[in-house]
Formats: structure tokens, sequence, C-alpha cells
């Protein structure tokens, strides 16, 4: 093994995170290499110090502060589970879902416009013609009322 | 009958379902790792909480979205380190601009621990000195270290993840990692050579004791 292939191994030899066959591939360079000798016995003793650095406590505050940030998130809900909390939304957008469909395949069987000649535009004259109303027999009066006025 | 611990994409598996209690058991089990891990990159306890409370906002916020594609921890990591290396680039830019007007010093706390308490813990005051004085030197090698760089190793001395994990929290491929890894562990032992001399003769008695 040359020494810059030693490069990519030689902390996890320092951590002792090598396997086996790749161990004894760095072991065998080592007694050989006095530069990685130094190297491996360097690295393992700044690992040596960086352990010597104390662990800092969270302030006592720390969970409050976490829990108002949470707290203070609008509620937002994903659409599905807000669909499942209402079957009501789920039934109404089902139903316009099925109206929809419906709609679409049927399109010419309610209503069919297949010329604009409408029949009732054609005896127009006939309507306007109010003559035969004036024919009309005049409105029986009642006799009652006769009776009274010669009195 | 033992109640199993449940794991952490089961816990946000039932965060996502609605409950709240499981939110809670998250907080407790990566609070403290994800406190740290931002103080140690960004140099500030309270900048550092702020940050971590940040990445909880976004886990709880992601939580109807979420899938359990990926390990729990790497997508827990990858927010915080997405975070802390944009918030490290604004204070940077402050950090100039206020530079312009006025030398401020904007030394991060080198001391964890209050003066007060250090007399009761410390009987002898002088070799708690000589403690921090390694504790500074260390923290200050870190801290020259580039961001990317110092996040591996944040990453890979104290996260317990491995190298597959930190890649993917960095973005990069394992070889890069490991380069990454291996230039920041050559400036660690130039940065601290001092120390790394004593360590290594008391390592190689530890050895021999052993």
């Amino acid at each position: 093994m040359s020494c810059e292939r030693m490069e990519g191994r030689i902390l996890e030899y320092v951590d002792g995170r090598l396997k086996e066959g790749d161990r004894a591939e760095v072991q065998k360079h080592l007694e050989s290499c006095a530069v990685c000798q130094l190297r491996v016995q360097q690295f393992s003793a700044v690992a040596g110090l960086l352990d010597e650095l104390p662990m800092i406590e969270p302030s006592p505050a720390f969970d409050a502060r976490v829990y108002a940030l949470v707290a203070a998130e609008p509620v937002t809900k994903s659409w599905w589970t807000w669909n499942f909390a209402s079957p009501r939304i789920v039934l109404a957008g089902a139903m316009l879902l099925v109206a929809t469909v419906w709609v679409t395949m049927h399109p010419a069987n309610t209503i069919q416009v297949d010329s604009p000649d409408f029949a009732v535009l054609e005896n127009y004259d006939v309507i306007s013609n109010f003559e035969p109303l004036t024919e009309l027999p005049q409105p029986v009066q009642p006799e009652d009322t006769n009776s009274n006025q010669q009195m | 009958m033992a109640v199993m611990a449940r794991t952490d994409v089961q816990l946000m598996l039932d965060v996502k379902a609605g409950d709240e209690q499981s939110f809670e058991l998250l907080l407790q089990r990566f609070r403290s790792p994800l406190v740290n891990f931002l103080y140690r990159m960004v140099r500030n306890r309270e900048q550092a909480e702020d940050l971590a409370q940040e990445v909880f906002l976004r886990v709880y916020r992601a939580r109807l979205d979420y899938v359990p594609s990926a390990k729990f921890t790497t997508w827990l990591f990858r927010i915080a380190t997405n975070l802390a290396l944009n918030s490290m680039r604004d204070t940077r830019h402050q950090r100039a601009e206020i530079s312009l007007d006025a030398p401020v010093s904007f030394d991060a706390e080198d001391g964890d621990e209050r003066p007060m308490d250090v007399a009761e813990k410390h009987p002898n005051i002088e070799q708690h000195l000589v403690e921090e004085s390694r504790r500074k030197m260390i923290r200050r090698a870190i801290d020259k270290l580039p961001e990317k760089q110092r996040a591996a190793v944040l990453l890979h001395k104290y996260q317990d993840l491995d190298y597959g994990e930190i890649a993917k929290i960095l973005e990069c491929s394992e070889s890069a990692l490991k380069s990454l890894l291996f230039r920041a562990y050559e400036t660690l032992r130039v940065e601290l050579a001092p120390l790394v001399a004593q360590q290594s003769i008391f390592q190689s008695r530890e050895r021999r004791a052993t």
C-alpha cells in the first residue's frame, strides 16, 4: 500500500472502524513507513485531545422555548387528513364529480337545438292580433246589483 | 412487560400521526447532542440554542411530509449543519461590517463554567488553569478549521455517526468526506503540536503499561 492510499484509511484505522482485511494491510504498511506511523500516532493524539472538551448542558428553558415555537405554528393539516376529518366534504366532492361525468357523457340528450326557427315565432301574427278578444261576449251583470239600483 | 424503546424513525412517524408525546421524546433524545454540536460549530451558546430550537421547529413543521427514506439522525443533523453554516456566513458578514466601524473583539466564550464555580469544583486552581488553557487551545484549533471540515470533525468525533451518514449530511461523497477529515486532522496536529507531543508520550506510556 502507498502512503497516498493510506490517507483515506488512516483515520478509520485510528478509530478502529476498518475491516479486518484492510486493517492488516494498513498495519503491514505501517511496519515499513515511519512517516505514516508518526501520523497515526499524532492523529490518535488529536482524537484524544478532542475528547477533553466538556459537554455543555442546554439551558433549563430550552424545552419551553421549543414548545412555544411549536405552539405558535398555524394549525396546518395535509389535504388528505383534512378530508378524512370531514367525510361530508368527501361526499360533496364525490357527488360533484359524478355530476360532472354525467353531464359530459350525455350532452345532447337533454336539449336539442337543431335550427333557430322556433315554431312559436311563426304564429306571431295570430298572437299579436287582439281582435278576437273584443268579440268575446260582454260579462253578465249580476242581477242583484241591478235590482238594488232600481230600488 | 418492559416497554421497548421506540426507534427515532418510529417516534417521528408517531409525531406525523399526531402524537405530541413522541415529539417530546425526540426533544429529550436529541436536545443535548444538537446543542453541543451547534455550540462547537458557532461558538456561541445563545446562538447554538436558538439554532437547535429552530431545528426542532423544522422537524415539527416537516412532520406531515416525513418519509423515513434515510436514517433519522442523518436528516436531523443535515438540518442542523445547514442552519449552522448559514448562520456562520451571516455572522461573518455582520462581523465584517462592524469591524469597519469599531475594533470590537468577538472572542467566543472560552470557558463553559462561571468563575464562581471554578473554586468549588477545582480546589487545585493551578491544575484547573492548566486544563482550561489546554481546552482553549483545542477550541481555537477547531475554530480555525474551514467550516465544512469543522462540521465533518464534529460529526465524526462526537456524534458517533458512520462515514456514509456524515457524507450524506454534508452532501458529499464518502471519499470526499475522508479527504475532508484527513485535511482537518493534518491541520489539527500542526495547530496542536505541543499538546500532541505530550499526548503521544502519554498514550505510548499507557500502551506500554497495558
